[in-house]
Order: C-alpha cells, then sequence, then structure tokens
C-alpha cells in the first residue's frame, strides 16, 4: 500500500492561506488543511473520492478559521 | 557548501525504506495529528502520542523520568537502539520527542529528513498494521536540563541579555495580533512577545519537500537576526514544540553550543501577571 494522487494547494479563506493536502491510501482519501502561517494543522477528514475528502476538510477549517480573532496592534 | 554539525542526527526517507527492517533500529512516527498514523505509517513503525505520552497529562510538564522509561520500554528500545524519529508537520512533534529523548540522555536519535510528507510524496510503501514489539527494561539517565529553558531562565536573559531570544511563531502572532495560529484555540490572555526576542519562524529553515534547507542557507537565515554561535540562544513558541524544530536545527544542524527551548513558551509567558509584554 502506498499514499496514491498526493496534492498539495493553497487557497485563501477570509484572510488567511491555507493549505489542502490530498492522497489516497488503499480505498481511502485522506485530506488535511494548515493554516501556511505558521503550518498549523487545522482540520482533516476522509471520504470515498478526493472531492469528498476535501470538502469535508474544508468545511471544518473554514469553521475554525471563522473563529479566529484579530487584534488592533 | 558546509556540512551539517551534526549530519548523524539525519536521515532520509531513501535511508529509512532501505534500513527499515534493520535490527537495532525502532522507528517511530509522532503527529501533531494525532490520527494520522491511523491512516497509513511506515512498515514496523510504532506511534507515539505527544498528548498522552509525552507529556505529564496531570500538571503541565515534560514526561517524569518513570514515564518515559515506561514509554520506551514499551516500545521495546534498549539504551542502544537507534531511534529514527519522524511526523507530520516537517516533524514539529518528532522534534519534540527527539528534545525529550536527549533530555533522558538517549544517545542514538535521528529525524528522517522530510518527515512523514516526504514519505507521502515520494508515494513510498505504508501500512495499517501495527507492529509488536518486545517489552525492554529501559534505564533512562538522570535529566539533563542544560537544554531546557524555565521562565526564570528566560525572564534572566530578558533582563540581563545573557541569551538571544527566538520567537519562531508566526508574524502575527509575534506582533500580538492574533492569539493562536488561525483556526486553533486562543491559548492566552494577551498577544505579542517576549521584549528583546527576534522573530524568526520556525518554517524558514524548511524547503519545499519537508527537508531542511542547507547549513549555509540556515547560518544565514539566523545571522541575519543576530543569532550565533557565540551567544546563547533560548527557543520559543506557543506550546514548545515548533521551538523544539528550531532548537533541533540550532543545535545539531549548526552546532551552536548553548540552545535551550523554552517549552512553558507563550501559553506560559502570555498569560503571566505582571511580565513584560512587547507589541
Amino acid at each position: 500500500m502506498r499514499a496514491e494522487g498526493y496534492r498539495e494547494r493553497k487557497e485563501t479563506v477570509g484572510r488567511w492561506e491555507i493549505r489542502v493536502v490530498s492522497y489516497k491510501v488503499g480505498d481511502e482519501w485522506i485530506a488535511t488543511v494548515d493554516n501556511v502561517s505558521p503550518g498549523a494543522n487545522i482540520a482533516g477528514a476522509s471520504g470515498k473520492t478526493r472531492e469528498e475528502a476535501e470538502n469535508k476538510a474544508l468545511e471544518r477549517a473554514k469553521e475554525r478559521l471563522a473563529a479566529t480573532r484579530t487584534l488592533t496592534v | 557548501m558546509a556540512e551539517y554539525a551534526h549530519p548523524e542526527v539525519l536521515v532520509s526517507t531513501q535511508w529509512v525504506d532501505e534500513h527499515k527492517n534493520d535490527p537495532g533500529i525502532r522507528i517511530v512516527e509522532v503527529d501533531v495529528d494525532t490520527s494520522a498514523y491511523e491512516h497509513g505509517h511506515i512498515p514496523g513503525a510504532i506511534a507515539w502520542n505527544w498528548q498522552t505520552q509525552l507529556c505529564d497529562t496531570v500538571r503541565r510538564d515534560i514526561i517524569s523520568k518513570e514515564d518515559f522509561e515506561k514509554l520506551m520500554s514499551e516500545s521495546g528500545i534498549e539504551p542502544d537502539t537507534t531511534v529514527i524519529l519522524y511526523g507530520d508537520n516537517n516533524n514539529w512533534f518528532a522534534a519534540w520527542a527527539f528534545w525529550q529523548l536527549k533530555i533522558y540522555g538517549h544517545k542514538s536519535v535521528k529525524l528522517m529528513n522530510g518527515g512523514r510528507k516526504k514519505w507521502l510524496s515520494e508515494g513510498r510503501e505504508l501500512t495499517k498494521e501495527v507492529p509488536k514489539v518486545p517489552r525492554t527494561n529501559y534505564k533512562a539517565q538522570d535529566p539533563d536540563l542544560s537544554i531546557r529553558a524555565m521562565m526564570q531562565d528566560v525572564y534572566k536573559a530578558m533582563e540581563n541579555k545573557s541569551a538571544v531570544l527566538v520567537d519562531v511563531r508566526s508574524p502575527a502572532e509575534f506582533t500580538g495580533e492574533i492569539l493562536a495560529p488561525p483556526g486553533l484555540p486562543e491559548t492566552c490572555q494577551r498577544g505579542g512577545h517576549i521584549p528583546g526576542a527576534k522573530n524568526i519562524p520556525w518554517g524558514l529553515v524548511c524547503n519545499e519537500d519537508g527537508t531542511f534547507k542547507s547549513a549555509d542557507e540556515l547560518k544565514k537565515i539566523y545571522a541575519e537576526k543576530g543569532v550565533t554561535e557565540d551567544k546563547p540562544v533560548i527557543a520559543y513558541c506557543r506550546i514548545g514544540e515548533r521551538s523544539s524544530h528550531t532548537w533541533f536545527v540550532l543545535k545539531y544542524l549548526l552546532g551552536y553550543k548553548d540552545v535551550r527551548n523554552y517549552d512553558g513558551s507563550w501559553t506560559e509567558w502570555g498569560n503571566m501577571v505582571g511580565v513584560p509584554v512587547e507589541r
């Protein structure tokens, strides 16, 4: 068994840049989302297709990012 | 091109692939996302959970010597076993584990350069099988606390400028614009940084494929901010794992003599009453 179709892409959610990583292991697609700066994992999901796994992970990531407060400095 | 000061602490994914079944080697995956291992891991690798196995789960502290001995014994590790660590997020928590193995005096510890990301992206073999390892009776060394900074050490360093403080968080965390990395829960009451600290985000030291940059590139990154080998250094982040990554780079890849990881980091400093904060 190997990771197949490993792919990384970046996109922006609100003011935050995120990286979406997805790959297939066996019959399962895995997706993770990190926040690029600093690179912390903020969501992950699995699914039967890449799209399903990525969409689930992105949905969770967006909920979490929406809760991030920014302060005036 | 200069060599790393201690090249023996790094192994490539290719090396691990070729030696994963060698006797005397234990491969350990340590992830931020503690479920990653279950989705597939290097054949023969075991997993450590940083939240339950590499921390004291009652008080805030690193693992005790007794619990460390128990973990190593249950992991089938002998004092002369070579431990190969790898994980997600470019080895954040693998470096955290490396740091604790060095605190308790384990001799042969290596990081797999590029971590889990590189292994996956190269399409190398994975398994979901959890190996059974024979239990040992591991005895640890007394803790070497010269590589750990406590709050009092950091306070003195800030006041006397006796060490360079390196804040490895993102610029937005450093300035206090955000109180935690985007998408993660806030864990401090105040934002900002320790007065005088230099902001050198941990990720600057990595290439796109997750491997470490060359020694020359690393030296330049730190020298440009005044972090040179003639000065003691204390690295910190939010909870101490990103800074253990930077500690690894400064101590082992660049060979700086006096480098400490402040694992209390911003969740300690940013919650204390009355300590100075700079924005």
